[in-house]
């Protein structure tokens, strides 16, 4: 492999831009476990965003009208869950496998006539600082918005659960519904607000892969993102910082895999494509293992329905 | 999932209506790997399809049918419903389709690319994409500046492998320290991986992206990073105006109007069939001004001379990756060699995956 560090500069950029739909998916169904809620819905949420983000672009030709449309449509279809989770009562994994499902077909059935089309360049920033800054070029500069946001959201995520009132009270509904209910806190709304808010970010992952990762609408194009998104969470127990460090490991050695067969490195090519999915379980389960954070950090009531009696 | 429960249940009502009305018209069905949009293989083979229909026989297709349990159950119904020739349109798609037509004597079967045919009602037939990567690999080995030509690869099946080698012998034959890099995807149409592949192979420097997959995502990955490229199956060139050199591009639909009225006169019979440039089933997009009007017309002189029969893809000497000879000196490689070709030429980089 060639070592000179231009090239490792511009590989660790690639390995970003591939650990951003991962990032932002993961970080939003994290908000939505920590509230007690399981919603196995992240690929059929996503692959809504990436047809209604794609489809929004050709008919508008305006990629912040695009961006904005693809994670309300994340929000209108994780209402559906949370309408059904929290006000029928329905269970969640079952409710979420369905969502997923009719996500993905309805997402074909809808970007039927937007196959083929090519995408439109989305603006990045900085890009003369990206040629001009050598080994940090590549990787600081010469990403679209979308990346910096995501990089900067499992920050703001950790900081909103640990530090701030309304974390507490996500926190407080997810671990004990009853008790946070007893405390004047409606449990219902709460839950809602963060099924809605998992939605839109799911939305947003799936727009940065039909906009600007691989700009065009193609059937299943998420091909099993939201899975490994959903896995994150659990793997990294719960945690928003450990969900970043296993999205950029998992994408990393997604990217590295390739370069790996490209040099020729005479390692059987199957195993070097299930060596991300092994790579990313073992290191979280290594910087995972304190099980006393890992208490403090599981959602006691996950998956569990709460209904008020009246 | 929902959407191949949709395709069940509407095969498990024309299979009903069928029954019931006895003989119906006479109708072709099609098996498609992708979706028809993926401006690459599976499109190219609608536009077959939409020809037969043309011609005024009656057409149905299944996209995106996946290999194994899938595309059995696809076939059969297909055959059930009252199809009376039924075209597979993908080399996983070969043991599926001989296990239907055992079942199904007076239903006409044809696979592409595949080569067994263990009944008589199963046809075969592929086209000589090889002799299009030939052309690829002389213009790429005149353009490259940095002797290295980026190759990404589906399945390590001979259809695969000898595409790398008429490409990598073509490109050694005006540039002797071409390399060729691989990297293997593992599927025909995953576009985010195919974008992946593409920026590792430029990366390492290749400074021409080819494929052997469907989408157009490695074309669009090179059109970013300003290098050439080349389109598969189909012309790919508005998705890449100024990287495409140029695009191999699989013409199906004389072949499919053909047995079609065939199958419909009766005199369909059981044939191995492998066109190429000649009987333009192959096809070459126009050459890409970019490249210079001298190497335009070097490039459409091979062309011709491919479809004339003067020049053979494998003409001899050719060595292994050990350097063991392969085709003697002056000999050219027979079919059945082509069809079962499992080995690396000389100057392919790698191991073919096992």
């Amino acid at each position: 492999m060639s070592l000179d560090i231009s090239f490792i500069g511009i590989l660790i950029g690639s390995i970003m831009a591939s650990s951003v739909p991962l990032i932002l998916a993961a970080s939003g169904e994290l908000i939505t476990e920590r509230s007690g809620v399981l919603n196995l819905g992240v690929e059929g949420m996503m692959i809504i965003g990436a047809i209604s983000g794609f489809a929004l672009m050709v008919i508008t030709d305006n990629l912040f009208i695009a961006i904005i449309g693809s994670m309300l449509s994340g929000v209108v279809i994780s209402l559906i869950f949370g309408f059904l989770t929290q006000s029928l009562l329905t269970n969640h994994v079952a409710t979420g496998l369905a969502l997923t499902i009719f996500g993905i077909g309805l997402s074909a059935m809808l970007g039927k006539d937007f196959v083929g089309i090519p995408g439109k360049d989305f603006p990045i920033l900085f890009s003369s600082l990206r040629e001009s800054v050598p080994f940090f070029g590549p990787i600081l500069f010469g990403h679209s918005i979308i990346l910096y946001f995501a990089f900067v959201l499992p920050f703001l995520t950790s900081y909103f659960l640990k530090k701030t009132k309304l974390g507490l009270i996500v926190r407080a509904v997810g671990d004990s519904p009853v008790s946070a209910s007893n405390q004047g806190i409606n449990v219902i709304l709460v839950r809602y607000c963060c099924i809605l808010y998992g939605g839109g970010l799911c939305g947003l992952a799936g727009a940065y892969l039909s906009l600007i990762y691989t700009p065009q609408w193609i059937e299943n194009m998420t091909a099993g993102r939201g899975w490994i998104a959903l896995a994150l969470v659990v793997f990294a127990t719960w945690s928003p910082i450990k969900v970043l460090i296993g999205a950029i490991i998992f994408g990393g050695i997604s990217i590295l895999q390739l370069h790996m067969q490209a040099v020729g490195f005479r390692i059987p090519v199957q195993f070097l494509i299930a060596l991300p999915y092994l790579m990313t379980i073992i290191v979280l389960v290594v910087i995972s293992r304190d099980s006393r954070k890992i208490k403090l950090n599981t959602p006691t009531s996950l998956g569990r329905i709460f209904y008020k009696e009246k | 999932m929902y959407k191949n429960f949709l395709r069940y249940l509407i095969s498990a009502i024309f299979l009903i209506t069928f029954s019931i009305s006895a003989k119906a018209d006479f109708k072709v069905g099609f098996v498609y790997i992708g979706p028809t949009g993926d401006h690459g293989w599976t499109y190219q083979h609608d536009e077959g399809r939409k020809a037969v229909e043309a011609a005024g026989i009656k057409t149905t297709y299944v996209e995106s049918v996946k290999y194994g349990a899938d595309a059995e159950r696809v076939i059969r119904q297909l055959a059930q419903s009252g199809h009376d020739l039924i075209f597979t349109t993908s080399f996983g798609y070969m043991d599926a389709t001989n296990k239907v037509a055992k079942d199904f004597p007076n239903v006409k079967f044809e696979h592409a690319t595949g080569y067994k045919r263990e009944h008589s009602n199963v046809s075969t037939y592929s086209a000589r994409f090889y002799q299009g990567r030939t052309i690829l690999g002389h213009i790429a080995g005149k353009l490259t500046k940095t002797n290295t030509i980026g190759y990404i690869a589906s399945f390590p099946i001979p259809e695969v492998i000898r595409g790398i080698n008429a490409m990598t012998l073509a490109a050694q034959k005006v540039n002797p320290n071409i390399k060729t890099k691989i990297v293997w995807v593992f599927s025909w149409y995953d576009p985010g991986k195919e974008a992946e592949a593409a920026q590792a192979l430029i990366d390492q420097g290749a400074d021409i992206i080819m494929q052997h997959t469907d989408s157009t995502a490695p074309v669009q990955t090179a059109e970013k990073a300003g290098i050439w490229s080349f389109g598969q199956a189909s012309d790919m060139q508005r998705f890449a105006p100024k990287s495409i050199l140029t695009s191999i591009i699989d013409d199906w639909a004389p072949y499919y109007v053909q047995r079609a009225i065939a199958a419909r006169d009766g005199t369909w019979s059981q044939q191995d069939t492998w066109h190429g440039l000649k009987e333009g089933m192959v096809a070459m997009s126009p050459y890409n001004k970019g490249m210079g009007a001298d190497l335009v017309k070097e490039a459409e002189q091979l062309q011709k001379d491919l479809a004339s029969g003067k020049i053979h893809s494998f003409t001899g000497p050719i060595y292994d990756q050990k350097g063991n000879i392969l085709v003697a000196e002056g000999k050219v490689a027979d079919d059945g060699m082509l069809l079962g070709m499992n080995v690396y030429v000389k100057g392919v980089e790698g191991d073919i995956p096992k």
